[in-house]
């Protein structure tokens, strides 16, 4: 499935017309949407490919580990470990698990991965390809942050939620901005849903397009939401390094928590995770 | 052959299959290899009937329940509308009718049975579903207690196994009572099978998902309820239908003890242990029987008295007396569990375990035995015999008001120590009541004992598993 070919055929249509793209020699999926600012960022920075069974790669993946504060400022039930219980790759996938368990005054284990430290970008294209979990109150998510938080306490810092999703709602994924002026219930972002299809039964591509002054999203071949500074109600703060984050929360104010139904333990599957500049 | 249509379209399978054998082998095409192709048509009702749809009321049901309703519909130009009967309506007790296409229609692209429904009223509709067709409704599949109100709201019942359904004749069928005693009427449109591509995450299950375990022997055939399967839908929603045992594959650990048959029935066969486990499409249902077979079963001797000297309690040779419960499960001292769990080809046995005391009760009404002269019991004790055992019966009379309390209440004991017992063997005991000393009343009677603790055993039972048969009251 990590062949250059899958990865053309996979390629989001809106590349331009006209600006030939060449990945590996291979050929050209052409559409366009003359409308759409569009920059094309073709060179591989990171190809994170999930192939070694074990502990994902410590160059690249550090970890949250614990409750955070307030359930990492969202209420969420779990206690994030790195254990290889909640986070292991295996045949050609990172897996993280959430389990239902008590541990450390918690009702729930996860894990939540962060390349804070590791590794940073601004602008390009950040995609992965993953199956998601599925059931009330699971809350898996593939996201940024300003690489200056620690000196520019979020929102200040600026958040990219390249995908969220409500395992509650397994049809629909969220992408969206936080700033200064527009956090939490006030971020500005859209949903996109599949008509014939679920995010819990296959795998789909969730990335971002995102150059000065623009982030377009997209999950694998459709364009569904391009955001512009003047789409936001304050500071456009997305021109500096941001690092990624990949997680499975379990309840919290974003998506209420599990109920009887909700089938443990519960995996977010990730194919890879590829960044281009 | 059902018409041309069909037999061209097997043609055209068959030029494939030819094309693409002929580079790979030089046999020819058997019989065996034609398929048989059914119409595809995913419309029940849209607008109207759809080709080769019937309409075939149940027995008994309103036979006029259903009509086509030009002036409610959700969509097109007319809807199913089926009219709930009140209680004691003349016409029918219930609405309930399957819609067939006896021609078999291929049902295997699809993954679900949608349309659109609302009410006069909220209710809830007992049975409706799919794949009754007054035959052997192989491929039976209901949803249960369907919430409806007065809204237009969308339905989905998710086909267990679409791969099972390439020739089904039962499209849609439906069964519902009246609610609190009153009618109603209900509209369905817009009826057909889907493929949306949501239904995910299935999740079947045998006994309700239930780990039972049974006391079985040769010969029993106990069946598997509770077949179930579950779907996730693109609304969140789990949604359950009771599926038929055919859509299910049941494995036995053991075949030589018992093994299943394609109805869901458990075939005893030997001694020892079975666990019976199942699979649907694939996926492992969720809980399991496993049979526990003590071998041949001795039931004890069949009573031979005239049914006009006895009251039962509890036998198969007689007519029974209501008869409230075979274990009240008294709080907080009473450890006993069981009643009348063992079924023998139908010979019921009640089977206690953790004995230390226990009561049958029969008190609505209470029973005058003021006729009868003795009490018959056989019991079986299902253990090694311990030193101390004891088995106490007691016999609790109400009284004049009929009711447990009041002042008025007795009650006697008879105890059968183990110079008079055995263990695995069947002990059949005629006492007379007169050895219930202290029952002075005979004419509400409504409690029978069996006791295995007392102060002798320092309040620890002394018998532990216990069958019990053929509890009745008998003059000579």
């Amino acid at each position: 499935m990590k062949t250059n070919t899958q990865f053309m055929n996979i390629r989001p249509r809106w590349f331009g017309k006209g600006k030939l793209v060449l990945i590996a020699g291979a050929m050209l999926l052409g559409c366009s949407d003359y409308t759409q600012k569009v920059t094309n960022f073709n060179q591989l920075v990171l190809a994170e490919e999930f192939d070694t069974n074990g502990p994902p790669n410590p160059a690249i993946w550090g970890y949250d580990i614990g409750r955070g504060q307030n359930g990492w400022g969202n209420n969420e039930l779990q206690f994030y470990t790195d254990r290889s219980k909640n986070v292991t790759v295996k045949d050609g996938n990172l897996v993280i698990t959430a389990e239902k368990e008590s541990f450390n005054g918690a009702e729930y284990t996860s894990a939540r991965l962060i390349t804070k430290g590791k590794f940073q970008q601004a602008y390009g294209r950040f995609e992965a390809r993953m199956r998601l979990p599925w059931g009330q109150g699971m809350w898996p998510a593939f996201w940024m942050l300003g690489s200056d938080i620690d000196t520019n306490p979020w929102p200040g810092a600026g958040e990219i939620d390249i995908m969220e999703f409500r395992g509650q709602n397994p049809t629909t994924v969220l992408g969206t901005v936080h700033g200064p002026g527009y956090s939490g219930g006030q971020s500005i972002g859209k949903s996109y849903s599949l008509k014939n299809g679920r995010f819990d039964t296959e795998f789909h591509i969730f990335g971002v397009e995102w150059g000065p002054k623009y982030i377009n999203f997209y999950v694998d071949n459709v364009l569904y939401n391009q955001i512009t500074p003047a789409n936001l109600p304050g500071e456009w703060v997305f021109d500096k390094p941001f690092f990624l984050l990949l997680n499975l929360a379990v309840g919290g104010s974003f998506v209420g928590s599990p109920n009887n139904e909700t089938v443990f333990p519960q995996t977010l599957l990730v194919d890879y995770v590829r960044i281009y500049k | 052959m059902k018409n041309m249509r069909t037999n061209k379209v097997v043609f055209t399978i068959l030029t494939g299959f030819i094309i693409i054998s002929i580079s790979s082998c030089e046999r020819k095409l058997s019989d065996e290899v034609k398929l048989a192709n059914y119409p595809n048509n995913p419309a029940v009702y849209i607008d109207g009937f759809s080709g080769g749809l019937q309409y075939l009321p149940f027995g008994g049901s309103k036979l006029d329940a259903f009509t086509v309703d030009t002036q409610n519909r959700y969509a097109g130009s007319s809807a199913m509308r089926f009219d709930v009967p009140n209680v004691n309506d003349p016409t029918g007790a219930y609405a309930g009718a399957i819609f067939p296409d006896f021609g078999g229609r291929d049902l295997s692209g699809y993954d679900a049975l949608t349309f659109w429904a609302k009410a006069t009223q909220s209710a809830t509709i007992n049975e409706i579903g799919f794949g009754n067709s007054f035959g052997e409704n192989k491929f039976l599949t209901t949803l249960n207690n369907m919430r409806i109100n007065t809204t237009w709201t969308k339905y989905t019942i998710p086909l267990p196994d679409p791969s099972r359904l390439t020739f089904e004749k039962g499209m849609f069928w439906y069964a519902e009572g009246p609610e609190n005693g009153n009618g109603y009427t209900f509209w369905i449109d817009e009826l057909k099978f889907e493929k949306l591509g949501t239904v995910a995450q299935p999740r079947p299950s045998i006994l309700n998902g239930e780990e039972k375990v049974e006391t079985s022997f040769i010969g029993a055939n106990p069946t598997l309820t509770g077949l179930t399967q579950t779907f996730n839908l693109p609304t969140g929603q789990n949604q359950t239908v009771t599926a038929a045992p055919a859509y299910f594959t049941f494995n036995s650990s053991n075949p030589g003890v018992a093994r299943v048959n394609d109805q869901g029935v458990v075939i005893v066969l030997g001694t020892g242990n079975a666990k019976i486990t199942a699979e649907l499409n694939g996926v492992k249902a969720k809980g399991s029987l496993t049979i526990q077979s003590l071998g041949q079963f001795i039931l004890p001797p069949r009573p031979a008295r005239l049914p006009a000297n006895v009251i039962s309690i509890f036998s198969d040779a007689y007519t029974n007396v209501p008869v409230d419960f075979y274990n009240g499960f008294f709080a907080p001292f009473q450890t006993t569990l069981g009643g009348a769990d063992i079924n023998v080809n139908g010979d019921r046995i009640i089977q206690y375990t953790n004995l230390n005391f226990v009561a049958t009760e029969f008190k609505n009404p209470t029973v005058n035995v003021s006729q009868m002269t003795h009490l018959h019991v056989d019991f079986q004790i299902r253990e090694t015999l311990k030193p101390n055992a004891f088995i106490t019966i007691q016999l609790g009379d109400f009284g004049a008001n009929a009711a447990f309390g009041g002042g008025d209440d007795t009650s006697g004991q008879f105890k059968i120590t183990t110079p008079n017992l055995s263990s695995n063997q069947w002990i059949s005991r005629d006492i007379p009541l007169s050895s219930f000393t202290g029952l002075t009343g005979r004419n509400n009677m409504a409690q029978i004992f069996f006791i295995s603790s007392d102060a002798s055993s320092g309040n620890q039972s002394t018998v532990s598993t216990l069958w019990v048969d053929n509890m009745y009251f008998y003059k000579n």
